[in-house]
């Protein structure tokens, strides 16, 4: 399927699911309920497309969000930043000619179009259908080619046993891991770690929500506001996007 | 075909054990430690459990995984959290409830290479 006819279905069904999700028998009592936490026999729709919008203008040199990401997901290092796992990390941008200096969080984009679900050999890498991109680590061989593929730099490779795993997050050696936009936290309601440390210690530049929802905060805030992807030339439609930048 | 000669070296086994007094036996192989720690039945009736927990098991992963389905019945968290032992709180070491059978039966488990072998609920109790 092409990208053009893809993305038109794509309309098709979020406008479906907006006209849905408005349309009211009575008041407070709607056809298709907004966005909720999904029960645990249900899976996960495409009517959400999960994301983030990051206002870098408030985001400050803390790491509030790199220290949670690692708390909540279990990821340690060995004091060897060169081959330690890195799920979330802070950027600093300085432009040369003023002066001017910017930090952002970066972490995986949860593209619409992958690239590295495409190049990866035995499907481990996958999206899911509410748009998280995530690796089965069940299948994954540590080839590492979606490593190289992301534009963003955003995956790691586990290159050392692990012990003391979070019983919502297995992570091994071999297999490659990215940030999982704290999908079993998604999956009870919740939202990421990131999000709730940066609006609870850090700067409140992190918003989580539905891309699709349109009466959801984020949803009004990208509809009113300008914002930006990274690498918005490869066209990958990513689910993280930035104010401020 | 595995079944069929899985039961022929299990009833080998059993006639050698009778042979010699079970002593031998058990003396060469330790026999598993099955101890059930915490509530009346298992999500299976045992026979099932026996045979076919790893078809759960695998069923349950893919559909976590992939579509984002968190049922509890045949989860791993949720064996772990009946079966870790009241003393190390874990499924593994000599007397754990997965490590000691599947040691027995000469059996790989990969699944805690990468999920952890310790109850949550205990865990995420003490102090």
């Amino acid at each position: 399927m092409n990208p053009d006819r893809r993305q038109f279905l794509g309309w098709g069904a979020a406008t479906a699911a907006g006209a849905a999700a408005v349309s009211t028998l009575a008041p407070g009592f709607r056809l298709i309920e907004l966005a909720q936490a999904r029960s645990p026999q249900e899976a996960a729709s495409k009517l959400q497309r999960w994301g983030l919008l990051i206002d870098i203008t408030k985001c400050s040199d803390c790491d509030a969000c790199v220290t949670a990401c690692h708390e909540e997901n279990g990821v340690t290092g060995h004091g060897r930043p060169e081959t330690d796992a890195q799920w979330i990390r802070k950027v600093s941008l300085r432009d040369k000619r003023t002066g001017y200096a910017q930090t952002l969080p970066l972490m995986c984009q949860h593209c619409e179009h992958p690239p590295c679900v495409d190049v990866c050999p035995t499907g481990a890498s996958f999206k899911r259908e509410d748009g998280i991109v995530l690796v089965d680590k069940h299948t994954c061989i540590g080839c590492r080619y979606c490593v190289m593929a992301c534009p963003y730099g955003a995956r790691s490779f586990v290159h050392e046993a692990v012990s003391g795993q979070k019983a919502d997050v297995p992570r091994g050696k071999g297999t490659v891991e990215s940030c999982t936009l704290c999908v079993h936290r998604v999956d009870r309601g919740e939202t990421p770690a990131c999000v709730e440390a940066c609006n609870k210690d850090g700067g409140k530049a992190m918003a989580f929500g539905d891309l699709n929802d349109r009466e959801s905060a984020i949803h009004k805030r990208l509809r009113t506001e300008p914002s930006t992807q990274i690498r918005a030339d490869l066209a990958l439609n990513t689910g993280v996007r930035y104010q401020g930048l | 075909m595995m079944r069929i000669a899985a039961g022929i070296v299990a009833a080998t086994l059993v006639l050698a054990g009778v042979a010699d007094a079970g002593e031998k036996l058990a003396g060469r192989v330790a026999v598993p430690a099955i101890k059930i720690e915490k509530g009346e039945a298992c999500v299976a009736p045992t026979g099932e459990m026996r045979r076919d927990h790893m078809k759960m098991l695998l069923h349950q992963r893919d559909r976590t995984m992939r579509l984002g389905i968190r049922e509890t019945r045949f989860s791993l968290k949720n064996c772990v959290d009946c079966h870790a032992s009241r003393v190390t709180g874990s499924v593994l070491g000599k007397d754990g409830f997965c490590s000691s059978c599947h040691e027995y039966a000469a059996v790989s488990m990969d699944c805690f290479e990468c999920h952890t072998p310790l109850e949550q609920k205990r865990t995420a109790a003490r102090p």
